[in-house]
């Protein structure tokens, strides 16, 4: 088999006496869309900082598409490929919904010490930007200054903005988190389409979002992957059904 | 940006239009105190123009941008103590020196955030000021007089008040301009960006601190022309141009006309030394009446003065 997209190799990463990445390896296939769950403080988060760059980690290596960029700052794994979205709403709140697609599309095209015309009227940003918005369904909502877009919709500007990047890997920190259930419907609907053009590491809470979606799942107990494998064989595991499924599943199918 | 005649729109344009015929008031009156005032107030707005680019869209405090009209002005003090009066030797040189101690101050002092960066940049200012009180060869405490100002070669002179007066008129609308452009351009935008999310703009591959520095230099650079300005009205040049409530001056004109509005540190400079001119002909202690002035504008007027004329005209 060819190299895994991306190769995380006993990562380790400690706050004070606390193993929040404890030795965790995880492969990543191109094309695959790898889901990683576990119960609140598993360390999801600080996995994902660290493949972004937020975070250094404390032993361990990151490899993307056979290159090490564990000590690459998240500026340029941005260059090469790697797009996150944050779990808190993380956006340019003063600027419009198209300005930060647009500054994404304009990090990825060159250096930016061009201080003289007017980058707003630029189509080459523009363009792809807009398609961006159209892509997650905000099209319509180009020119509205971030603070006034719905949560909802500023979930959706959040992915669009990741896209904008044209990443390699979409690393998606629960995009569903605090959406209501006709969006977050949109919002799975919205991933299956991406997943085709994307290769996508999912942290998600929503049980039935990652089961229908994930063609990979790893699951996160303390810093540690306890199980990692197809939907079904994560589903039958019993350690996962021990440590994570049980109440959480019966919590989400009331829903 | 569209130009509409919204009524801060218009106020704008009556400021400009009168800082434009100003000259033709004095002739016509023979005030010649209004436009010593006003040359001074233009170079001040010039220096409010220039920290509001770092301060209102790049959300970096700087606390000592003082030193700069210290450093623009000394360089043209030193060099025609030095028996070089040329402007054309004078002015890049003192161009060149603010660019330089931005770098420094920069590469050094954006390492940090909010109040850090705060108190390194006023330290920064502060050895500044020391090291000048320290030229005792360019009078020390006591400062250094400029017995000829800038010689441009017949081009412009100087010691005429009404074409000095356009001189520093002419490089604060080039300054406004240029800022104008700057915040609209990729360069800006990503300098904005910066000041509203950092976070975001490295996630989506931007390296801030190079954006940051770049901008950190420019507005230097742009004090620093306000500096030779200074030196040049006043035909003095002394340590207390770059003390820390100088730099203090500094940030209520541009909090008070409008932290990231383009014609904001224009208004705010104005509105603060007219207001100081004339309360302290009233009172000694102007401060007194100022003070709570600023603090009623700045609780109320979120935006400045600008911020308050846009609101009055969404209505």
């Amino acid at each position: 088999m060819a190299d895994p997209l991306l190769r995380v190799e006993k990562l380790v990463r400690r706050f004070g006496g606390i193993m929040a990445t404890d030795h965790v390896s995880l492969d990543v296939d191109r094309g695959e869309l790898h889901a990683i769950i576990g119960p609140n403080g598993a360390g999801k988060t600080t996995l994902i900082s660290q493949l972004t760059g937020q975070l250094h980690p404390h032993s361990g290596t990151i490899h993307l598409a056979g290159t090490d960029i564990t000590d690459t700052p998240a500026y340029r794994r941005s260059a090469l490929g790697l797009a996150r979205s944050f779990q808190i709403t993380s956006l340019l709140k003063d600027f419009t919904a198209l300005d930060n697609v647009a500054l994404a599309a304009q990090a990825h095209d060159g250096h930016s010490f061009y201080f003289w015309s007017d980058a707003r009227k630029e189509n080459r940003l523009r363009g792809p930007a807009l398609a961006a918005l159209e892509r997650v369904g905000l099209g319509q909502r180009a020119d509205a200054v971030v603070s006034e877009l719905s949560h909802g919709e500023q979930r959706e500007l959040e992915l669009a903005v990741a896209l904008a990047t044209k990443p390699q890997v979409l690393l998606l920190d629960e995009p569903m988190a605090g959406l209501g259930i006709t969006e977050s419907a949109r919002m799975v609907k919205l991933l299956q389409e991406l997943r085709r053009e994307v290769t996508i590491v999912l942290v998600e809470h929503d049980m039935d979002a990652v089961f229908a979606l994930a063609d990979r799942i790893s699951v996160l107990v303390y810093g540690r992957v306890i199980a990692s494998g197809r939907p079904s064989e994560i589903r039958g595991n019993e350690e996962v059904k021990r440590a994570y499924l049980g109440e959480q599943h019966v919590v989400t199918r009331h829903v | 940006m569209k130009a509409r005649l919204s009524p801060s729109n218009l106020v704008m344009a009556l400021v400009i239009a009168g800082l434009a015929l100003l000259p033709l008031y004095t002739s016509l009156s023979g005030n010649v105190f209004v436009l010593t005032l006003f040359t001074r107030i233009v170079i001040f707005a010039l220096a409010a123009v220039s920290l509001n680019l770092i301060m209102g869209y790049g959300g970096m405090m700087s606390f000592g941008h003082a030193a700069y009209l210290g450093i623009g002005g000394y360089a043209v003090g030193i060099l025609a103590a030095e028996g070089i009066g040329s402007g054309f030797i004078q002015w890049p040189v003192a161009l060149l020196a603010s660019a330089l101690f931005a770098l420094v101050i920069g590469a050094l002092s954006l390492r940090t955030r909010g109040v850090y960066f705060i108190m390194i940049t006023l330290a920064f200012a502060q050895m500044a000021y020391y090291v000048a009180s320290g030229l005792s060869r360019y009078g020390g405490d006591d400062g250094l007089t400029i017995y000829k100002r800038s010689n441009f070669a017949g081009i412009i002179n100087l010691s005429d008040r009404v074409q000095f007066y356009y001189l520093c008129l002419a490089c604060l609308s080039g300054g406004i301009y240029l800022v104008w452009r700057i915040v609209n351009s990729r360069f800006g935008l990503v300098v904005q960006g910066l000041r509203s999310n950092e976070q975001r703009m490295q996630a989506i591959g931007f390296p801030a601190t190079r954006y940051r520095l770049v901008c950190f230099v420019i507005s230097g650079v742009m004090c620093g022309l306000a500096g030779a300005l200074l030196a040049n009205n006043t035909d003095f040049v002394s340590p207390a141009m770059m003390y820390w409530t100088r730099s203090g001056d500094l940030m209520v004109m541009v909090i008070l006309g409008g932290m990231g509005s383009l014609f904001g540190p224009m208004i705010g400079a104005i509105v603060y030394l007219v207001l100081e001119e004339f309360l302290s002909q009233v009172t000694e202690y102007w401060a007194l009446i100022m003070g709570p002035l600023l603090l009623l504008i700045v609780l109320f007027g979120r935006g400045g003065i600008v911020g308050i004329l846009g609101r009055f005209s969404r209505g």
